[in-house]
């Protein structure tokens, strides 16, 4: 297929396994997030991309063509680095220009695409300045622009937003969306936070335990977590300790309909039925219905925005989020009902 | 930013430093300036006057010769320990931790060395009796045992096995601070292992590998002990002469002169090389 493969690749170093047989495929043009917590792997993955590592087994494909053993100057790949690595020796201008001073392009042409460059990460002007005279932001700009100066065939950022503060990172994240949509560039970013990897993926992948756990789309994953490690990553999640019975999962009781049951499960054994806590819905006390429990709530946290409403459900903490003008007739203390919509709940292995 | 303590405290904590250096720079150093304009008592020791009879001694192609070898000599030896010490380091610095341990203790075994014991030694590592010239013959590579000293090139290495320890310490913490993605960086530019040897790590690194020349340079510069050893006299440096002097024509006035005369050459040298170094990486 077109785009890059990545087929059973294994990687450990001495002893210390970091990643086990990973399978994936990334077409053009995607904007795919590599999302994991650190020591998943998600780094070495990139870097086996990248060609600064190699895999102990498997094999790396690009446009059908074996690139495993490729040397990394010859990939033609542009990365973003955890430090941004750029040239502390180099102003803003001779670091954009030195992959095309190594590719041999003449100065009056180098001088065009750093203006060119300069312009696309809304920093013109600034060619002749010191690395060290630049913001974090700025930086972080001159790396992107720098890794973008050869029109690479993959565009690759290990953590790139990591060393800004938050309201700047947001911020970055937007732009280099917009940038990769307006470039068309297949990009792959490598980050351990799930609203980065929502904001900005078409793609995500993400990875605990040194394995790919779930490849999807952000809000399928986000929706339809296949497991307890992704369903807790992703967001948050309020896992219900059960039994699978007859397609739904039984909890103290009664059985509550799931609109999908993950894989692994037998009828009868232990699951867990998993929902998101915006998904969870209260009612007053004694309202009875399909899935729905009897709680307590054990407390309220108004943020202004939202509510959190901690309850004591069946013996599990269970966490509800709703808006401040209807949580008034819910007091800490006080039993209600409350209900967990079939279409919102998943019953995941335990 | 850091922050600058109030004026009345730092004349305080400069007081210790300042003492130190007047203790010991300043007070040796005004003794000898002095000593170099006293009057020499042939035959004897020498009075206190002023004459700059020493000084005018250097207007002579013979100190014009010897003081322009002992600056080459010790230029040589500072390219060839940093040329044989940086990828030294380079790769050292490459190692895990655990790996580095035993290499950077053998190099500080080697300074444990005195100048005295790694002169004689390599005086019979090069002779013809018992150096390595027999080994040659044995393997068939030599006709007959050679001596290579005392010679320049025996002195050279004789330098550059002295200095090259320190040459390795002055860029070790440099090189091992050196951020591994610049490297990175660079390959996935499109540039080669060596382009990128030369155009990022050498670059970034320049003030150490400065810091480094200067050092072996001053080092070197001093060495008297080697060139009388491992050197035939048109070998010896200036240096040597002021040893020569001091101790066995007990002609104290001339050997003073002749030490701030070095120190007159050399500091402004070691000052033109800092400024240079900084002046490229300014540019750059």
């Amino acid at each position: 297929m077109s785009g890059l493969v990545l087929d059973k690749i294994d990687k450990h170093f001495g002893s210390v396994v970091a990643l086990s047989d990973v399978r994936l495929e990334i077409a053009h043009g995607q904007f795919v997030c590599l999302l994991g917590p650190s020591g998943c792997g998600k780094t070495t993955l990139l870097r086996i991309i990248a060609g600064l590592e190699a895999p102990s087994a498997g094999r790396v494909l690009l446009d059908a063509e074996e690139i495993t053993e490729q040397a990394v100057h010859k990939r033609g790949f542009g990365m973003v680095f955890q430090s941004l690595a750029l040239f502390p020796h180099l102003t803003v201008g001779e670091n954009i220009a030195y992959g095309l001073k190594v590719r041999g392009l003449a100065k009056p042409e180098q001088d065009a695409r750093v203006a060119e460059l300069l312009e696309l990460v809304r920093l013109p002007g600034l060619a002749a300045r010191h690395i060290a005279q630049l913001s974090g932001g700025q930086r972080q700009r001159i790396a992107i622009a720098r890794a973008l100066a050869l029109k690479p065939k993959l565009f690759l950022l290990d953590e790139p937003l990591s060393a800004l503060d938050a309201k700047l990172r947001e911020e970055m994240q937007i732009e280099l969306r917009l940038l990769q949509q307006q470039l068309g560039i297949t990009t792959i970013v490598v980050t351990h936070d799930q609203r980065e990897a929502m904001t900005m993926a078409d793609l995500v992948v993400v990875m605990g335990d040194n394995r790919v756990q779930q490849v999807g789309a952000p809000l399928d994953i986000y929706r339809r977590p296949v497991n307890r490690f992704v369903a807790d990553f992703i967001g948050s999640s309020n896992l219900i300790p059960g039994r699978l019975r007859e397609g739904g999962v039984e909890v103290a009781g009664a059985r509550l309909a799931v609109a999908e049951v993950g894989p692994g499960l037998a009828e009868g054994g232990e699951a867990s039925l998993c929902i998101r806590p915006e998904e969870v819905r209260l009612l007053a006390a004694g309202e009875a219905g399909a899935n729905r429990l009897p709680g307590r709530v054990s407390f309220v946290r108004d943020l202004g925005a939202t509510v959190e409403i901690s309850l004591d459900c069946a013996g599990t903490q269970v966490l509800c989020l709703t808006m401040p003008e209807q949580h008034g007739q819910f007091r800490q203390g006080g039993t209600v009902t409350v209900e967990l919509p079939a279409a919102a709940c998943l019953a995941l292995a335990p | 930013m850091i922050r600058s303590a109030p004026r009345g405290r730092d004349h305080v904590l400069a007081v210790y430093p300042l003492a130190m250096l007047a203790v010991f720079f300043l007070v040796p150093f005004g003794i000898m300036l002095a000593v170099s304009v006293f009057h020499r008592v042939q035959g004897g020791f020498y009075e206190p006057g002023f004459e700059l009879a020493s000084y005018a001694r250097f207007f002579t192609p013979f100190f014009g010769g010897v003081l322009g070898f002992s600056l080459a000599l010790a230029g040589v030896a500072s390219l060839l320990c940093v040329a044989l010490g940086f990828p030294f380091t380079y790769f050292l610095t490459r190692m895990s931790r655990r790996r580095q341990v035993p290499f950077l203790v053998f190099l500080l075994s080697v300074l444990s060395l005195s100048e005295v014991i790694i002169g004689f030694s390599w005086s019979i590592l090069l002779s013809r009796t018992a150096g390595l010239s027999n080994l040659f013959v044995a393997l068939g590579l030599l006709e007959a045992p050679a001596a290579w000293t005392p010679g320049f090139g025996a002195l050279l290495a004789g330098l550059c096995y002295l200095a090259l320890p320190y040459a390795v310490l002055v860029l070790y913490p440099a090189l091992s601070r050196l951020d591994p993605e610049l490297v990175e960086a660079a390959r996935s530019l499109g540039a080669s292992p060596l382009r990128t040897f030369f155009t990022v790590v050498v670059p970034v690194l320049r003030p150490a590998i400065v810091a480094a020349l200067v050092m072996v340079f001053v080092f070197t510069l001093g060495a008297y002990l080697l060139p009388q050893l491992l050197g035939q006299p048109q070998h010896w440096t200036l240096s040597v002469l002021i040893t020569d002097q001091a101790i066995y024509q007990s002609n104290l006035p001339f050997a003073a002169a002749m030490a701030i005369f070095l120190l007159a050459v050399s500091l402004p040298l070691v000052g033109l090389t800092q400024w240079l170094g900084r002046r490229r990486s300014l540019a750059a």
